[in-house]
């Protein structure tokens, strides 16, 4: 289907624009560039579909766990459909308010810091398998890119903390800062397990290594690490029960207490992206990626074999998006000294004790994973 | 040995599985919002609303200008001033109450020795412009006479407990 719309845009649309446009000798560059640029738009109009829509599924799913029922009115054309309308409604809002500049700010950064943390978590896409073939930039770092770009993503709240010139803005950027050091280390040993279990970076063959069936996965011997990366995520992502650098109840907002319209619509989508990057993250590393949860069942392995694999991943990626809204839902907020706490003294010691296990598994070619 | 419990549990996760499991199940309860305008939900008959001056059944207002209400009101929303009228009687020239100060606490409807001056149910108000809210004399003997009957039903209703 994918396949079939892309070929088409291709030869009806770019071919035409290219030989039109472009001298002969460059042609077949050109096409390259603009096959690329389809590509990534057609990976980032989904994410920032989905960006937006999560946000409607939040209110939705933490009303109804809070025994409410969430948006429902806002609609199109006079039809409340559940409130769908919601998101485009917050949306238009945010454009059209004005972006005050604080006086005692640094402008340039101030600008800069949403942009700074928005464009890592859209990037990170590029390296994401979305099944066998579909992956926009099959690098055999993709690992490491992703994880320096999920690294990346903190500088944005702590640009913006610094540049408002605020001290509740600078406060949450402080200890978002700390936080973020602290989580990286345990994110990156579970991540060292995901590469020692498949011997590779490359998250296309992480996935592939995991085949065989659902106990194949990487879940099932790396559970721990699993646990931690998510939990990791929360925290990387600035989510409840972590959400210190926001802290509306202490500091206010935290580090964007100073922006408002569309620099704070950045931030906000920023903290989604990175949601969903880390929910697809743990459906690639740990849950199998595109991989059907049917195969290497008898009966049902053929039952599913029509369903684009694709799905899977998206599936898989939903029910971890629907975790950080649930967690999110039911926990309190750390208090700090116990994040930094958990951070150091239980996530780090945890993950070095398992990747000992995993590597001795490993060595020993343990069935049924890794024979 | 409870240490060691204790210390397996939270490695484990096992009060947070909990918390879940319960907002989990809270998640398929059903939902009590009440869709505002759509749906109301039932209100006292000592409901404290808008206020409202009543009249006796014929036609003569019956606030006597005591004052009590002025005196009693604790936000002071109350203006009154009075004259005598060519009968005789004493009467209000001028009854003003400020909903902007007022805090809706009954008092005056309490104070009330001739039961002039109530609040009514209604709460769905609002004012458009500066004085919107100033409720004079001629304005509340209008709501008073647009809702008597309901006024009159409540205060049956709890004159059994007065």
């Amino acid at each position: 289907m994918l396949e079939i719309i892309y070929q088409f845009i291709s030869q009806n649309l770019l071919l035409p624009l290219t030989s039109f446009l472009v001298p002969l000798d460059y042609q077949p560059q050109a096409m390259t560039v603009l096959q690329t640029i389809i590509k990534i738009l057609a990976i980032l109009i989904p994410v920032l579909l989905t960006v937006a829509y999560f946000t409607y599924a939040e209110r939705k799913v933490i009303g109804f766990i809070q025994g409410r029922i969430g948006p429902n009115r806002v609609g199109f054309f006079g039809f409340s459909l559940w409130g769908l309308g919601q998101p485009i409604a917050d949306a238009v809002k945010l454009i059209v308010k004005e972006i005050v500049i604080p006086t005692g700010s640094n402008r340039t950064l101030f600008i800069m810091a949403p942009v700074l943390s928005l464009a890592p978590s859209l990037a990170a896409w590029a390296v994401l398998p979305f099944d066998d073939t579909k992956v926009l930039a099959n690098i055999n770092a993709g690992l490491l890119y992703v994880l320096a770009l999920t690294s990346l993503a903190v500088y944005g709240v702590i640009i913006a903390g610094w540049a408002s010139n605020s001290k509740y803005a600078f406060l949450g950027a402080l200890r978002s800062a700390a936080q973020i050091v602290a989580y990286e280390i345990a994110m990156g040993f579970a991540l060292v397990g995901v590469v020692v279990a498949s011997g590779s970076l490359n998250l296309g063959e992480i996935v592939n290594s995991q085949s065989g069936s659902i106990i194949h996965w990487f879940w099932l011997p790396l559970f721990p690490l699993f646990v931690i990366y998510f939990i990791s995520g929360l925290a990387e992502t600035n989510r409840a029960p972590f959400d210190v650098a926001e802290g509306e109840s202490e500091i206010v907002a935290g580090f964007h207490v100073e922006y408002g319209g569309m620099a704070f619509s950045v931030f906000f989508m920023a903290e989604y992206a990175n949601m969903i990057l880390i929910a697809v993250l743990s459906a690639i590393m740990f849950c199998g990626g595109w991989l059907s949860p049917f195969e290497g069942i008898p009966g049902l392995e053929g039952l599913f074999t029509w369903v684009p694999p694709m799905f899977w991943l998206l599936a898989k990626t939903s029910f971890f998006m629907f975790l950080f809204l649930w967690f999110r839902a039911t926990f309190p907020r750390y208090r700090y000294d116990q994040i930094m706490r958990l951070g150091w003294k239980v996530f780090i010691p945890i993950t070095i004790f398992w990747l000992v296990v995993v590597s001795a598994l490993v060595v020993t070619d343990t069935p049924p994973w890794f024979n | 040995m409870t240490a060691i419990t204790n210390y397996i549990q939270s490695l484990f996760l096992w009060e947070l599985l909990k918390g879940l499991r319960l907002t989990g199940r809270y998640m398929f309860k059903r939902k009590i919002t009440v869709q505002y305008p759509e749906e109301k939900t039932p209100q006292s008959h000592r409901f404290r609303g808008l206020h409202a001056l009543r009249r006796y059944p014929n036609g003569e207002e019956r606030c006597i200008a005591c004052k009590l209400c002025e005196a009693v009101c604790p936000a002071v929303a109350i203006t009154i001033e009075s004259e005598q009228r060519d009968d005789g009687s004493r009467r209000t020239t001028r009854y003003d109450i400020d909903l902007t100060k007022c805090i809706f606490c009954g008092f005056c409807e309490e104070s009330c020795p001739v039961d002039s001056i109530v609040e009514t149910r209604i709460f769905e108000y609002h004012g458009e412009k500066r004085g919107d809210l100033l409720m004079t004399k001629p304005r509340l003997l209008e709501i008073g006479d647009m809702v008597e009957k309901q006024i009159a039903e409540d205060r049956a209703k709890d004159a059994l407990y007065r």
